[in-house]
């Protein structure tokens, strides 16, 4: 029994890489209605595993289940982080960071909502939008006047946040109470109580919460992406663990005593089903696909290559690094927010400084600068760390759980000692794959003209 | 490839329009340093002793900074690799003191072996070898560690090596945290030699059981001179190492141009292993000291004094040795000062904070030399 168990869990995992080679061949290059025909496929294939039976346990357990919403949001974490990375060449740790923002802050919404108060969403939404164009506007005038240093722009910018969030929160705080009543009570729930408006509010929970962490890492990036590449890294390692630190003390130091600090959130509504989870995952592989294969994609990969060649070609080197910094950003906290609503409790642990390199290693294994193996690479990390090395020590006797780090490291170290490139180097697969200009234009095969570029080492 | 300042000729500068707008910047960075120097001082001028008292421990532990980051910014100053094992090295310093001492009781040989020995001498001669048992063991590790983790991905891109460089930091935790090995436990730490602590109150004074301390004076003790004197030695005998000596040449040369250290018949490889063993000796000898100062240790004790004494490399010019001296002060000055007037848990984020504004306004750092190429 034990071992067919962990049999399983190994087939479970070899079979979701092949499910996600199978969703990113079908959705590239293929008429509309066979891409629709993958989404739907690909959607109902992993609902169905988790109907199915043998005998009288569940193929899919809950845990399963559990693992399989964290694969995807590590999927998002792990494709944000690619595309600075990989992608860019700017070498972050703050991923982590952005993922508990964004964590947080639906968090935070839903619990409110939750309680029959709207503030959260009202507050955020409001903060994002008014943020969003407030940032937008001072990058319009700041273009004006040419060449304002990086310093001065962050402090306009900073302003214009900050004058934007106070604008968010009394304006939030004064249409609250209109909303409230609507809310009902606990024996007469009104329209805003039901059950469908919440799936609403938990949809819009996450996109704010993509967005707020992607306005945070614009004005953290943006004087901190001037630095020096290992520099940089090191700046970010701060952030996540100001961010950390924050988080630890939520109730004291920040105005959030729901957060209950490092003590962990609790009582987040479970909202995470699989659909949302496919929902984003889809989007995120979407959206991160369709910016790498716009020209603004391509400035970013020329960015990483040779930064002085790309700057003598016209590129705006820091505007696109800036960029696919906010892009990954989003898609950390879009991840974060997905992550809070299935686990339920949020722990600031959960978001300190040894798991922040879990993105990191993910992107690594899967080979950097290739999305298709950060996506995999993400599915096998969780189902061969919480469950393969999990349930093969769980055998073993009490303390073999605590051997599971042990034995983590040295699958790593193995790993990177074999294939210094990640698993798939820079392959990628279907959906991802560069479109041959050449061969669209010419209507004829054109050599290699297809294959990702040449990664270049380096952090 | 760095080019003699003569070996151009003299070109006339075009002229280039000033930056509009630059003020706004440095006015935020000026009022932002008023604020803080401000609560300092207000809190210094309340009560002068307190503020004394925390200068003192912020010394201390910028004393011990100083010793690991010495580590840090020789490697990267010749690998380019963040060694992230290093802060683990250094935890594994001060275990190897904690089953030396408490375990096996290695600080009493010399009055096993001579009985007719000094308590005094014996009880330094005692301390002296579980010092450099502790620094041998941490040397061995880290060629070790250099060996089996960093040597094979020489040639590889270079974040390989810092996910091995992640994985051997996780091991060393982890291996800690095991239930045969240690646990996850903070244990009491037996020093191998009394604590004896002073207080200054018009003049020094021991303080002794029994009689009661002035409540308005600052304390000091004798692990805060011994490190105080540690770190001072380590860091002339490293400037003498690295100025004076042939495998100093050799290691600046390395750490210069690698190739051409190599055609001159340096062998870079047995350099760099040397860098990785003497920074790990010195984060071995921090790491006895840390945890007989602050008496408690645990596996995951290297981290956050690792990542301090990264960053104050890095403050300070990585790759400067001197850098990573006053770079380790300050950090320690600003880490007890936060915690001492602004608010304690801001204490870690404060250290980044300060990397960050030093990054922007002197982006190689305090002591750093810049970088010959433009990106």
């Amino acid at each position: 029994m034990e071992i067919t168990n962990l049999l399983l869990t190994v087939v479970k995992m070899v079979a979701l890489v092949a499910w996600i080679y199978g969703l990113l061949w079908g959705l590239g290059r293929k008429p509309l209605w066979q891409k629709a025909l993958t989404i739907l496929l690909a959607f109902g294939i992993v609902q169905t595993a988790f109907l199915l039976k043998i005998g009288d346990n569940q193929v899919f357990t809950a845990f399963d289940q559990g693992l399989l919403f964290q694969a995807c949001t590590m999927a998002m974490v792990a494709m944000g982080l690619n595309l600075i990375y990989g992608f860019n060449g700017q070498f972050s740790l703050a991923q982590w960071g952005f993922y508990g923002i964004g964590a947080y802050c639906a968090a935070d919404i839903t619990w409110r909502w939750n309680n029959g108060d709207p503030t959260g969403l009202l507050v955020v939404g409001i903060g994002v939008i008014l943020g969003g164009i407030a940032l937008m506007g001072v990058g319009r005038l700041l273009r004006l006047k040419r060449g304002v240093p990086v310093l001065s722009a962050f402090t306009f910018y900073l302003i214009a946040i900050v004058a934007a969030g106070l604008v968010a929160v009394l304006a939030g705080r004064a249409l609250a109470p209109a909303l409230t009543p609507l809310f009902g009570t606990s024996d007469v729930p009104g329209p805003l109580a039901s059950a469908a408006m919440q799936q609403v509010v938990f949809g819009l929970s996450v996109i704010c919460a993509g967005c707020f962490a992607a306005e945070v890492s614009f004005l953290f990036g943006l004087p901190v992406l001037t630095l020096g590449s290992d520099y940089f890294g090191i700046a970010t390692l701060g952030f996540a663990i100001v961010v950390k630190t924050l988080l630890d003390n939520s109730d004291t130091l920040l105005p959030f005593p729901e957060m209950k600090g490092g003590r962990g959130m609790i009582g987040i509504p479970k909202l995470t089903t699989w659909i949302w989870a496919f929902v984003f995952l889809l989007a995120v592989i979407i959206i991160i696909r369709n910016f790498i294969r716009s020209s603004t994609g391509r400035a970013t990969l020329s960015v990483r290559e040779d930064e002085i060649a790309a700057k003598a070609m016209g590129i705006n080197v820091a505007g696109s690094k800036l960029l696919a910094f906010v892009v990954g950003s989003f898609v950390a906290g879009l991840g974060g927010a997905v992550y809070a609503h299935y686990i339920g409790f949020l722990s600031p642990a959960t978001f300190g400084f040894l798991p922040g390199f879990n993105p990191l290693i993910i992107v690594v294994f899967g080979g950097l600068g290739s999305m298709s193996g950060a996506i995999a690479a993400s599915f096998g990390w969780v189902f061969f760390l919480e469950g393969f090395l999990r349930s093969l020590l769980g055998q073993l006797g009490t303390e073999a759980p605590t051997w599971r780090f042990v034995l983590y490291p040295l699958t790593l170290l193995l790993l990177m000692l074999l294939r210094p490139q990640g698993l798939l180097g820079t392959v990628e697969w279907g959906f991802m794959k560069a479109d041959n200009f050449i061969k669209r234009l010419k209507g004829a095969p054109a050599g290699p003209a297809g294959s990702a570029p040449a990664e270049k080492g380096g952090a | 490839m760095p080019v003699s300042r003569d070996a151009i000729p003299s070109i006339p500068r075009l002229s280039v329009r000033r930056p509009p707008l630059a003020w706004v910047g440095w006015a935020f960075l000026i009022l932002l340093a008023l604020g803080v120097l401000w609560i300092i001082v207000s809190q210094g001028v309340k009560n002068p002793t307190l503020l004394a008292q925390n200068v003192l421990d912020g010394l201390k532990l910028g004393f011990v900074y100083a010793l690991i980051a010495l580590g840090y910014t020789m490697v990267y100053g010749i690998v380019k690799l963040i060694n992230f094992a290093h802060g683990d090295v250094f935890m594994v310093g001060a275990f190897t003191s904690y089953f030396a001492v408490a375990r096996f009781g290695l600080h009493k040989w010399p009055s096993l072996a001579f009985p007719g020995i000094g308590d005094g001498l014996s009880i330094v001669i005692g301390s002296i070898s579980v010092i450099i048992l502790s620094m041998v063991v941490c040397t061995l590790l880290a060629i070790t560690i250099e060996r089996v983790a960093y040597k094979p991905l020489r040639d590889a891109p270079r974040i390989a090596a810092l996910i091995t460089a992640i994985g051997v930091s996780f091991f060393l935790e982890y291996f800690g945290n095991l239930q045969f090995v240690y646990t996850a436990r903070f244990i009491p730490y037996k020093s191998p030699f009394d604590t004896v602590a002073w207080y200054i109150s018009g003049g020094i004074h021991r303080i002794t059981a029994g009689v009661e301390t002035p409540s308005n004076s600052v304390t000091f003790s004798n692990i805060f001179l011994i490190i105080m004197a540690a770190s001072i030695l380590v860091q002339i005998l490293l400037q003498f190492i690295v100025r004076r000596t042939k495998i100093g040449m050799a290691m600046r040369a390395s750490s210069f141009d690698k190739p051409t250290a190599r055609l001159m018949g340096i062998n870079v490889d047995r350099v760099i292993s040397f860098t990785f063993a003497i920074g790990a000796a010195f984060a071995g000898l921090g790491g006895v000291l840390y945890a007989i100062s602050y008496a408690s240790i645990t596996p995951i004790l290297g981290i956050i004094p690792g990542l301090k004494a990264f960053v104050a490399a890095v403050l300070g010019g990585i790759g400067s040795i001197p850098g990573a001296f006053v770079g380790a002060l300050i950090m320690g000055q600003a880490e007890v000062l936060t915690a001492g007037y602004i608010s304690t848990p801001m204490r870690d984020a404060v250290a980044f904070t300060i990397l960050i504004i030093v990054l922007l306004v002197k982006p190689t750092g305090i002591f750093g030399e810049p970088s010959g190429e433009k990106a």
